[in-house]
């Protein structure tokens, strides 16, 4: 069976990436760019960080990780699952505080409490979370009224709670209001970086990968220039 | 147990019961429709009430978030009446949970009621029993057997909710985390210890539960017998 392997393949070579599904849509836009600079191509699998930490954990075959944290690929370096010392920051999430239906959002809207229900991911599951907790330890809106707050398991799912209206204001990603088409991205206040830890996603290159040229060529790619412009636009800061 | 574990298992609790009940309320005349019915739209309505079953729960999750909405029609009367929102409340909790069950009590019942059969229902009407009279009087006693696999299971089905709650609730303590919650992020935050607890509770009811349908239904056909 082996003999009918086409011989193409050493040469434009594979990487397995498994991608945290807030960076998604990125690497989607990557892809191309990538394939034209290197002929490598990529096979892409998104998810949680949470769930593909566990099945990287258990055995499956990705090449590389784009986590949504940088925790998880630290741990896989030092479980073993990933290279050491492979690890570096691809991208640094930033949180806005959004209204979709474009009413005034600022500092003060929140300070006041001017809102029916304020959306954000679970400061326990998701960096996001995290995040917006401090913003509002910062402000001195101390833990918002038990009832007034809604959380999700994960930033995407404030984000819908946001989008479907069922609440008016939330914590999300920019990098989601920015995937929106213009007309639909209201208004957003950018908290200042100092009010809240920083995002950092962590890409991390995995046991599984580590002889995959393509996988190498992909962690060099995600740290150059042209990678760098994509996913600024897409609404990340880069390290 | 922590007060918050403790808060969701109770949570849990109040959330299946209410649900139980409206759900015995709401499927017993559903059930006796679709038993009698010669209409010819009964498929239509059969899968309808089963679409739960196989539907994945962010499907019908999503559905009603956009159901919710407080400028849909029905979450916008909502917010007028109550000044919440239906979706992170109680009372929505309560919405999703009767459609997600809808079917684990519309078909125990209507095959029970299905075997009561028209002879009898017809001799009831000729003794000038009105419907409601005959339903009560024989229909229901003879279908007993429905009724408590309808309740059990709509109550034990509650329980092990989990994507739509997960779709609707925002996990406010009190009113939406209830136990599969605290369990998914007891395991999301490496808690195993509170997460095989919350579980060993959960999977023990769900046993004691079913168990006694099992035992139950065998008791009644031994006594039909």
């Amino acid at each position: 069976m082996l003999a009918f392997l086409p011989l193409g393949v050493a040469m434009a070579g594979e990487a397995r990436v498994a991608v945290a599904a807030n960076f998604r849509m990125v690497v989607d836009e990557l892809q191309p760019i990538f394939a034209e600079r290197t002929g490598h191509n990529l096979v892409i699998s998104s998810g949680s960080t949470g769930k593909l930490f566990a099945q990287i954990a258990n055995g499956a075959p990705f090449d590389i990780i784009l986590a949504a944290d940088d925790l998880r690929p630290a741990r896989l370096e030092a479980d073993g699952h990933a290279v050491a010392g492979s690890s570096f920051t691809y991208a640094v999430g930033r949180l806005v505080l959004w209204d979709p239906t474009g009413e005034n959002v600022s500092a003060d809207r929140l300070a006041q409490g001017a809102f029916r229900r304020l959306a954000i991911a679970n400061p326990d599951l998701a960096p996001y979370g995290a995040a917006a907790r401090d913003v509002m330890t910062a402000l001195g809106v101390e833990e918002a009224p038990g009832k007034k707050l809604a959380l999700g398991e994960n930033v995407a799912q404030a984000f819908a709670f946001v989008h479907t209206g069922n609440a008016d204001l939330g914590f999300v990603a920019l990098s989601q209001v920015l995937a929106m088409p213009e007309a639909a991205r209201g208004d957003y206040w950018t908290p200042p970086q100092s009010l809240y830890r920083p995002i950092k996603q962590d890409a991390a290159l995995l046991s599984f990968g580590e002889d995959n040229a393509a996988a190498l060529a992909f962690m060099e790619f995600l740290k150059s220039d042209e990678a760098a412009a994509v996913i600024k636009r897409s609404g990340y800061e880069v390290p | 147990m922590s007060a918050p574990d403790f808060s969701a298992l109770w949570l849990t609790f109040r959330l299946a019961f209410v649900v139980t009940c409206l759900l015995l309320v709401l499927g017993t005349p559903l059930a006796w429709w679709l038993a009698r019915t010669k209409t010819h739209i009964k498929p239509v309505i059969e899968a309808i009430v089963a679409m739960p079953l196989v539907l994945p729960p962010t499907v019908l999750g999503f559905y009603l978030l956009v159901l919710f909405n407080p400028s849909a029609p029905l979450g916008g009367a909502w917010l007028q009446l109550t000044g919440d929102t239906l979706a992170f409340s109680f009372a929505g909790l309560v919405i999703a949970s009767v459609l997600y069950s809808l079917p684990f009590a519309v078909q125990p019942l209507q095959s029970a009621f299905e075997a009561v059969g028209d002879e009898v229902m017809e001799a009831a009407a000729s003794l000038r029993a009105s419907p409601i009279d005959a339903f009560f009087t024989i229909a229901a006693p003879l279908s007993v057997r429905g009724f408590v696999t309808a309740a059990i299971l709509s109550f034990a089905h509650t329980l092990g909710e989990f994507g739509v709650v997960l779709m609707v609730g925002g996990a406010i303590p009190g009113e939406t985390r209830v136990v599969s919650i605290a369990i998914y992020e007891h395991v999301e935050t490496l808690r195993y210890q509170e997460a095989y607890g919350l579980s060993a509770i959960l999977l023990a009811i769900s046993f004691l539960v079913l168990l006694f349908v099992y035992v139950f239904n065998r008791r009644q056909r031994v006594h039909v017998h």
